[in-house]
């Protein structure tokens, strides 16, 4: 079989393409863009690994997942096999498959990748996670270990909470989650929109963490309802991750005008409490004009979300060009098939408005690209005298994100950086004995699959702080 | 789920929920809110506690029906409750000893401004206390507020109880008073109102603390829908306020944020039922 692949497609075969719903429909619904590998498919995909001893591949996975053993099963066709093998390294795979900058990670190691040709590691990954949520019966009982006797609280059911939950929980600990919001995900139901993550998904993995006995109370904001040291006083251990909420603003004039958004405020009114749908209370405004501003997934995700809203036109504003952009390729393909426009090298001087407060466009400064800052990328610099309008009844700032003083500002002998970060040690454990963090209240804006590794290290130091300490220290 | 213990009429389409929400009720400060959900399809409402009874673990909560969302939670029966209730939220009011204050409340502002006025009153303040509304049914709390306040000033638009005229008249002459004029003004009402006071005693140099409503999702500071301009600085209501120095106060933009969902607003009102409709649209003018 492979050999006949060889023989096809060039030596190494060609990587598999992910079906989609055609462009010119999906940009005006919310299903899902990807529909999944079939089954011939990821056989044929998985097929074409090269199983290397060195696994490269699982060097550049944060959570460490044994990639090469899962594919060889997909492969061999044992689906039951490789969803096993999937799931004792990742709580949340079918979140993974979708979201997961893989280029970065396992696919960018691959030796295939010289070639242009990584194996789709990501779509197999897809593949196997949604075989396992449609055949239930087909894999391992849930066991619930022996209890520990000992309590873990988790702030915030995001992808740092809910993976430190699960992995918690296997582990025969007690634990429970406190969600600001009155839904549970984090992130994955309030940012990232329907069409990347169905987010009957996110239920499904919190539905699989309930048999586990992690329970989930949403609706209490920790450092409001309830305060860390209280937490403290009634868990043997604590871990926070309750993201980085707080939008950074742009500080040019016109921010306050009415149409101009944080993305977390338009993903959130869309995504959460679903603006996009007939059925729900929530407002958006569905403008024909709307401008995002930034180069991060965050900013495609809003700018496709607009597209969705009915914008005839959407644009990316982005003040380096797309070589910098730190979204995923495939957001940015997306993207563009979906008819977004990228205005590159271009920054926003001011955001213009009318008579009634309503935004109704942008002042933009032409860029260019000058020497490396000390992020590696090249800084963009203003071009003298290019300054230009845009039109939009919609902006939305979409830069980025800080760490939300919320639950740190209660709790002011927790360890924090100078940006409001709490600090933590290659572990997870903070300055206070008994009391983790990870995700982005620690990394500031970055990715799921981080926030997930920091998840799956905490779980391991938190056990192992559990069998060492006797009481509750206290606070 | 959050049980509604009592559900009394006010007064046109004001109600007082009593709601069992034990969490809440035990670290709730005056000043501070909460935001509520009345089910799975509802806008999340940021509403002020306007007490809380820590023994029996509820919380009070004055809701004005002005919308589809406000009117489905204050017609939540006894014995029915609310999808969600997250809190306390936003920052305790600075409750100091001041000596003389003045709390000023308009319309339901009269709801928001009770909890400060009985703490400022019980660290020892002696408050005066200005109510204001359109007519005699639209006062609020006038009993309640009299157990505490030295004095209770009411005033009608139509002159149908109290004093015929605005909050701000009242206040005037309580400034203009030297044995009575105020040390520090709590004001609380709609925006014009909260406006006029600061106007008045901004040449006065009166401090003077007005609580903002603006337009809120998720009440944590992850938003900042619910942004407004104080002095140099733009805050985010929901973390930082909702009370500030009204002085410093950008009022227009307020008003502008304010009228943000209006178009929305109007087109879900249309939906209701003419007789919900009227009495909504009596209530906004």
């Amino acid at each position: 079989m492979k050999n006949n692949l060889q023989r096809e497609n060039g030596r190494w075969g060609q990587r598999v393409l992910m079906p989609e719903q055609d462009h010119h429909l999906r940009c005006r619904n919310f299903d899902e863009v990807n529909l999944g590998l079939s089954e011939e498919a990821a056989i044929a995909e998985a097929r074409r690994c090269l199983q290397c001893k060195s696994a490269p591949c699982i060097a550049g996975c944060p959570v460490a997942v044994d990639i090469p053993a899962f594919i060889a099963a997909v492969a061999g066709t044992r689906m039951a096999e490789a969803a096993r093998i999937l799931l004792a390294d990742n709580t949340l795979p079918a979140i993974c498959g979708r979201v997961c900058p893989q280029e970065e990670q396992c696919e960018g190691l691959c030796v295939l990748d010289r070639k242009g040709q990584a194996i789709a590691v990501g779509y197999l990954e897809r593949f196997v996670a949604d075989w396992a949520l449609r055949h239930p019966e087909q894999l391992a009982p849930t066991v619930i270990p022996k209890a520990s006797g000992k309590k873990v609280a988790v702030v915030g059911s995001g992808p740092a909470g809910l993976t430190v939950a699960g992995e918690l929980a296997r582990m025969g600990h007690e634990v429970i989650i406190y969600e600001a919001l009155h839904d549970t995900g984090g992130v994955l139901r309030y940012g990232i929109p329907e069409f990347r993550l169905p987010k009957e998904i996110v239920d499904i993995e919190v539905a699989r963490l309930a048999q586990l006995g992690v329970c989930i109370e949403c609706n209490v904001v920790v450092g409001k309802t309830i305060t860390l040291p209280k937490m403290r006083n009634e868990h043997d251990a604590v871990f926070i991750a309750n993201g980085a909420g707080l939008p950074t603003m742009l500080n040019i004039p016109g921010e306050n005008l009415k149409g101009v958004f944080s993305a977390n405020e338009y993903l959130t009114r869309v995504n959460l409490m679903g603006a996009w749908r007939q059925d729900h209370a929530t407002p958006i405004p569905r403008s024909r004009q709307v401008v995002v501003i930034g180069g991060g997934n965050t900013a495609m995700d809003a700018v496709r979300t607009a597209r969705r809203l009915g914008a005839a036109r959407a644009v990316i504003l982005y003040r380096r060009s797309e070589a910098e952009m730190p979204a995923r390729i495939e957001e940015i393909k997306h993207a563009k098939e979906e008819g977004v426009e990228f205005v590159m090298l271009t920054a926003p001087l001011e955001i213009l408005g009318d008579n009634q407060g309503w935004v109704n466009g942008l002042r933009c400064q032409a860029m260019r690209l000058g020497e490396p800052d000390t992020s590696g990328r090249r800084r963009p610099v203003p071009v003298e005298g290019k300054v230009f309008e845009l039109e939009a009844q919609v902006v939305v700032n979409a830069v980025g994100t800080g760490a939300n003083p919320l639950l740190t500002a209660t709790a002011p002998e927790l360890g924090l950086n100078r940006w409001g970060n709490i600090e933590v040690d290659t572990t997870g454990q903070t300055n206070l004995a008994g009391v983790f963090a990870g995700g982005d209240i620690v990394r500031g804006g970055a990715t799921v699959i981080l926030a997930m590794g920091d998840g799956k290290r905490a779980a391991g130091a938190i056990d192992t702080y559990l069998q060492r300490c006797k009481g509750r220290p206290l606070m | 789920m959050f049980e509604i213990i009592e559900n009394t009429i006010l007064a046109p389409n004001v109600h007082r929920l009593v709601v069992r929400a034990p969490r809440i009720a035990r670290v709730r400060q005056p000043g501070q809110f909460v935001i509520v959900r009345a089910d799975v399809h509802g806008e999340r409402i940021p509403l002020t506690i306007g007490d809380a009874d820590m023994a029996a673990g509820t919380i009070t909560l004055f809701v004005q029906a002005v919308g589809t969302s406000t009117l489905q939670i204050v017609h939540t029966p006894v014995g029915g409750a609310l999808q969600d209730v997250a809190g306390p939220l936003g920052s305790a009011t600075e409750i100091e000893q001041w000596g003389r204050v003045a709390c000023v409340g308009g319309g339901l502002g009269t709801a928001v401004l009770y909890p400060l006025a009985k703490a400022l009153a019980e660290a020892g303040n002696e408050v005066t206390t200005i109510i204001g509304g359109r007519s005699a049914p639209y006062i609020l709390l006038e009993d309640e507020l009299q157990a505490f306040s030295r004095k209770v000033i009411v005033t009608t638009e139509d002159g149908s109880h109290g004093r015929q005229g605005f909050v701000t008249a009242a206040l005037q002459e309580l400034m203009e008073d030297p044995r009575r004029c105020p040390a520090v003004v709590f004001a609380v009402g709609p925006v014009p109102m909260m406006r006029a006071v600061c106007e008045l005693t901004r040449p006065e140099r009166i401090r003077t603390i007005v609580s903002l409503n603006p337009i809120m999702i998720d009440g944590t500071g992850m938003c900042g829908g619910c942004r407004v301009r104080v002095g140099e600085e733009t805050k985010f209501a929901c973390v930082d306020g909702p009370e500030f120095d009204g002085h410093l106060v950008d009022f227009k933009l307020l008003t502008d944020r304010l009228s943000m969902y209006r178009e929305e607003e109007c087109r879900m009102l249309s939906q209701l039922p003419e007789e919900l409709r009227n009495q909504i649209v009596t209530v906004r003018r």
